[in-house]
């Protein structure tokens, strides 16, 4: 089993759905949507389940990559070679899985949202999971760059063509954006390979951490990937794409831009940022952590003053964010003795990313669930909605506790780890930061007495309807998962675990190889 | 001088032979025999790129009449890619003409006759014979783009052409001869001898050099010189366009490689500021000044020229890996072209050919197929992987950051998001906005193929790479050596 190219069959799977839609799918309208529907469904659910079987054969005591497969592309003597190589490690499984489970909860949840040219949006659906779970397996840095920013094309047409009133201005903003970011990082990708004369992963992180790269490069390099992955996060002040994309797409187009997306920056931080450019990583926490404390207490206040429900629930992606490269950064400290707290505030990062894909999609697709009914977003056009729709009201409830943190949530885990690490950093950040739960939990707890609680007044909304059975089964796991991942942390962080140190260590090592002083204790006072 | 020692020519000599001899049916036939020519002139083509491919040497150069003359894989290279491209400009043209009412025999034979001039000047290892292939077809691609001599816009197209192109012509020309007189040889084998890195002073030279770049530059449309380029495509008869952007093009560049790399190797210090300075204008100048226009032909002609600036990267980085990033590039890049001008040829309606942007609202709904060429051909011109596009400027950086021209890599990447605004501008049409008319039918199978065969290239080029960076490769090693 663990000889089978599993990475490769859960990534192109979807593509082969497409084929099939391609060349299958005819006849009438109706027709057409209804098999293009099925079709996108059961690729999707394969896909899932091949993924599951990657965390069932997941061999946990090991950090490094695993089911790695590799494809020489094409290669010239003595030039460039390409190569096709992919494998996942804790950091990377997961993301996996979070896209291949949202994608078919995507299929679902639009089933009968969408009626314009569904075949259309079924195939940009597929091609965007293939190209998202690519992403997270890519361990050669042109394949991961194409699967980067192939994801641009798909979203910019799901986001074009079936968005809002504003699609058009959104689309080309979270285009334009996103390139903007990643060309840069093309560029540096290139200095790494003249650098280091590869563009393996696994051998540029070796070089990282046993030559190193130019000191005086790494601080530009540096700049290149934040670049990309900032306004992917995205972290403010490079955020303002994000709002309007999220308000146009559609509900699922929202659900995957959330819920997937956004991982990617942070991921990138994870994977190149943190180990190939120590050196540059420790110089340059100080401004990640500013960014991110303004990310979580601004965005936060944002959210506080918004009327639509989409675009606070957008607002509130980027304060969550901001407390995952809090903690992703959080692991330039305590080079010396505490590297411990290191290693939680990372885990407790890459645990927010997947609970809040998690949470913000289900919250997404809380919205999305009124609008279809009412076709509004706003806050004002509901109250009440708890006489008629309790059903809806509990599952709301519970992921908007996931979102304020409450302990037995998932959102609580990662939320604590990373304030740990960021308190042990620095307190002003640790404090700030903090504050922002409290306010995550006013506009969130607000929101919910505000379209759930108080009295129906409205006479439209007398006659909606609770969640049917189809929307039954897109929430049912979502909340399962929120529970467990809330109740039982460590069937995720036991995989996460032993990357990270890993991760932490080579970090420490890194540094220490080149510095005999070692960065002593807290480098963000300097 | 015997059979064996002009062998290396015949694939000029026969291209020259067979628009003679296209040239006598037209005159007796008449225009009656336009499409038979066509299909003459097509076939006599694509025998030439057969000829230009079994007799190219294997490695080196082989030098004729008088060491005027020069055949490596290197000219093989762009020589099938210029037939190519000429070919499929026919392809076209034959369906619009008869549309249009001015199919003429003439036509297919200026074009043979500007493709032979092509060849010349990409073989050239004179300044001499460099000017005579650049005239032949420079003199050829005036009347074509007047071709329609009825059209106000055409014959304009075709006198400020003519006027500009005379110009730098001159200034090529000027500036050879400055060479000449400093250096005291035209011929390109002594000029790489002669001229040494101590001649980075020398102002007669230098000044030379900087004349013959010009003159280059005009033909390429690069950045100050491109003025003619928008008014020159907007103007031309559309076929006429789709050929100017890529056959003359991409012998001009292939010209362009040649002449700088092999005479001036030496003195690649001092054209390589002048070749940054020129691509960062013409990349500039192609995202900011495309964003404003609405003919579909003006932006592509500003759009070449932003394509010209970064193939121009991979000549100023001045190493091989350099060299061979323009050949993948110009190759992918003409690929793109005629993709995209197949789709603009299909823009008819009621008959009429239609060429503001504003017609292609919502072809995804009406022509679901050209709309999704378009689309693939547009993210690939912006550079967006896995498509060709991304892989032609891919190679060029590459070369850039190893030459570490870091601030040109850096302000090209910048100006290609600039750009990717007015080419995902075209999609948001198609795809995003209400549909307007339909167009008419599909006006012959030809351009469904083209844009098929154009699309399929980009779309699977990242999957096969190999055969078109090898072959590159092998063109870029026959050039030094």
């Amino acid at each position: 089993m663990a000889n089978w190219p599993l990475l490769s069959v859960v990534t192109f799977l979807p593509l082969v759905g497409v084929l099939f839609i391609l060349a299958l799918v005819r006849g009438d309208e109706e027709a057409t949507s209804r098999n293009a529907r099925y079709m996108a469904l059961w690729t999707s659910l394969a896909a899932f389940l091949v993924s599951l079987l990657i965390w069932i054969n997941f061999d946990k005591s090991n950090a490094g990559f695993q089911f790695v497969e590799a494809l020489k592309w094409f290669d010239l003597p003595g030039n460039y070679t390409l190569t096709y190589k992919m494998g996942v490690d804790g950091i990377s499984m997961f993301f996996v899985l979070l896209s291949t489970l949202l994608t078919p909860i995507c299929i679902i949840s639009c089933w009968t949202a969408v009626k314009e040219r569904v075949r259309e949006y079924m195939i940009a659906f597929l091609v965007l999971e293939t190209l998202m779970v690519g992403t997270f397996c890519a361990l050669d840095l042109m394949t991961f760059y194409i699967f980067f920013e192939g994801v641009l094309i798909p979203m910019f047409l799901i986001i074009g063509v079936w968005g809002g009133e504003r699609r058009v201005y959104s689309a080309f903003k979270f285009f334009l954006y996103t390139l903007a970011g990643s060309v840069l990082m093309l560029l540096a990708m290139f200095a790494l390979y003249f650098q280091a004369g590869t563009t393996d992963i696994p051998a540029l992180l070796a070089f990282a951490k046993d030559k190193g790269f130019d000191q005086g490069m790494q601080i530009w390099l540096w700049l290149a990937f934040f670049a990309s992955f900032a306004v992917k996060t995205p972290m403010w002040p490079v955020h303002t794409w994000l709002p309007d994309a999220h308000v146009e797409a559609p509900t699922a187009g929202s659900v995957i831009l959330a819920g997937v997306l956004l991982k990617m920056g942070g991921y990138g931080f994870l994977r190149f940022s943190l180990p190939m450019f120590p050196e540059a990583s420790i110089y340059f926490t100080p401004l990640v952590y500013a960014l991110s404390v303004v990310a979580i207490v601004y965005t936060s206040l944002v959210a506080l003053a918004q009327e639509d429900m989409k675009k606070l629930v957008a607002y509130s992606s980027v304060a969550h964010m901001g407390f995952v490269t809090l903690g992703i950064f959080a692991a330039t400290h305590q080079i010396k003795d505490k590297a411990v707290l290191g290693e939680q505030a990372v885990q407790g990062a890459i645990f927010q990313m997947l609970s809040h894909g998690i949470v913000s999609s289900a919250l997404f697709l809380i919205v999305g669930v009124v609008y279809d009914r009412m076709h509004s977003r706003l806050i004002a056009r509901y109250g009440g909605l708890v006489e008629r729709m309790p059903r809806y009201a509990f599952v709301f409830m519970v992921m908007m506790l996931a979102s304020v943190g409450l302990p037995g949530t998932s959102g609580f885990v990662g939320e604590f780890l990373v304030l740990l690490g960021a308190f042990q950093a620095n307190v002003w950040v640790g404090v700030l930061a903090t504050s922002g739960v409290v306010l995550g939990c006013t506009y969130m707890l607000w929101l919910y007495r505000r379209v759930i609680f108080g009295k129906l007044v409205r006479a439209d909304l007398k006659s909606i309807v609770d969640l049917n059975y189809r929307e039954i089964v897109v929430f049912a796991p979502l909340v399962a998962l929120v529970i467990w991942m809330g109740v039982y942390p460590s069937s995720f962080l036991e995989i996460i675990e032993p990357s990270v140190k890993a991760l932490v260590s080579d970090f420490k090592a890194a540094i220490c190889a080149r510095d005999a002083a070692c960065f002593p204790g807290v480098v963000g006072a300097r | 001088m015997n059979w064996v020692q002009i062998q290396p020519a015949l694939p000029e000599i026969f291209l020259v032979c067979a628009a003679m001899a296209l040239l006598m049916l037209g005159v007796f036939q008449g225009d009656r025999s336009a499409r038979l020519v066509s299909w003459g002139a097509i076939l006599a083509l694509v025998v030439t790129a057969i000829l230009v491919a079994s007799f190219a040497p294997k490695e080196g150069r082989l030098l004729l009449f008088a060491d005027m003359f020069a055949v490596s894989l290197y000219g093989a290279f762009v020589k099938i890619l210029v037939l190519g491209a000429s070919a499929f400009g026919i392809v076209m043209a034959i369906g619009y003409n008869e549309r249009e009412g001015i199919a003429r025999f003439e036509f297919p034979i200026l074009i043979m006759l500007a493709t032979t001039g092509m060849m010349l000047m990409i073989s050239a290892n004179d300044l001499i014979a460099l000017y005579v292939g650049l005239e032949l077809q420079s003199l050829s691609l005036y009347v074509v783009a007047a071709f329609r001599r009825d059209s106000v816009k055409s014959t304009e197209a075709g006198l400020k052409y003519f006027v500009l192109g005379a110009l730098a012509s001159g200034m090529l020309l000027y500036g050879a001869s400055l060479i000449y007189g400093f250096s005291g040889t035209t011929n390109f084998t002594q000029l790489a001898s002669v001229l040494t890195e101590k001649d980075a002073g020398n102002v007669g030279v230098i000044i030379g050099l900087v004349f013959v770049m010009v003159g280059l530059a005009f033909k390429v449309s690069a950045f100050p010189f491109h003025m003619w380029t928008p008014d020159v495509y907007e103007g031309s008869p559309t076929p006429v366009t789709a050929f100017f952007s890529a056959a003359p093009k991409l012998a001009a560049m292939g010209l362009f490689v040649s002449v700088l790399v092999g005479p001036f190797g030496k003195l690649v210090g001092q054209w390589q500021q002048v070749l940054v300075l020129i691509s960062i204008g013409s990349m500039a100048l192609g995202a900011f000044a495309a964003i404003n226009q609405s003919n579909i032909k003006r932006l592509l002609a500003y759009s070449s020229i932003g394509h010209v600036g970064y193939v121009l990267i991979g000549l100023a980085a001045g190493t091989e890996a350099g060299y061979r990033g323009v050949l993948i590039y110009m190759a992918i890049y003409i690929a793109m072209t005629l993709g995209a001008f197949a789709v603009v040829l299909a823009m008819r309606r009621n008959g009429r050919e239609v060429e503001t942007i504003a017609d292609l609202a919502g072809l995804s709904k009406t022509r679901p197929g050209m709309a999704a060429v378009l689309m693939i051909m547009m993210f690939s011109m912006a550079g967006i992987p896995p498509f060709a596009g991304f892989w032609a400027k891919l190679y060029v950086f590459m070369a850039a950051i190893d030459a570490k021209l870091y601030t040109l890599a850096i302000l090209g990447v910048l100006t290609s998001v600039v750009a990717a605004y007015y080419y995902i501008r075209i999609v948001k049409l198609m795809y995003f906005d209400e549909p307007a008319d339909a167009f008419d039918r599909m006006p012959g199978r030809e351009l469904g193929l083209i844009q098929a065969a154009a699309a399929a290239f980009v779309l699977f080029f990242f999957l096969f790479p190999g055969p078109l960076v090898r072959a590159a490769e092998l063109a870029v090693k026959s050039l030094a050596g």
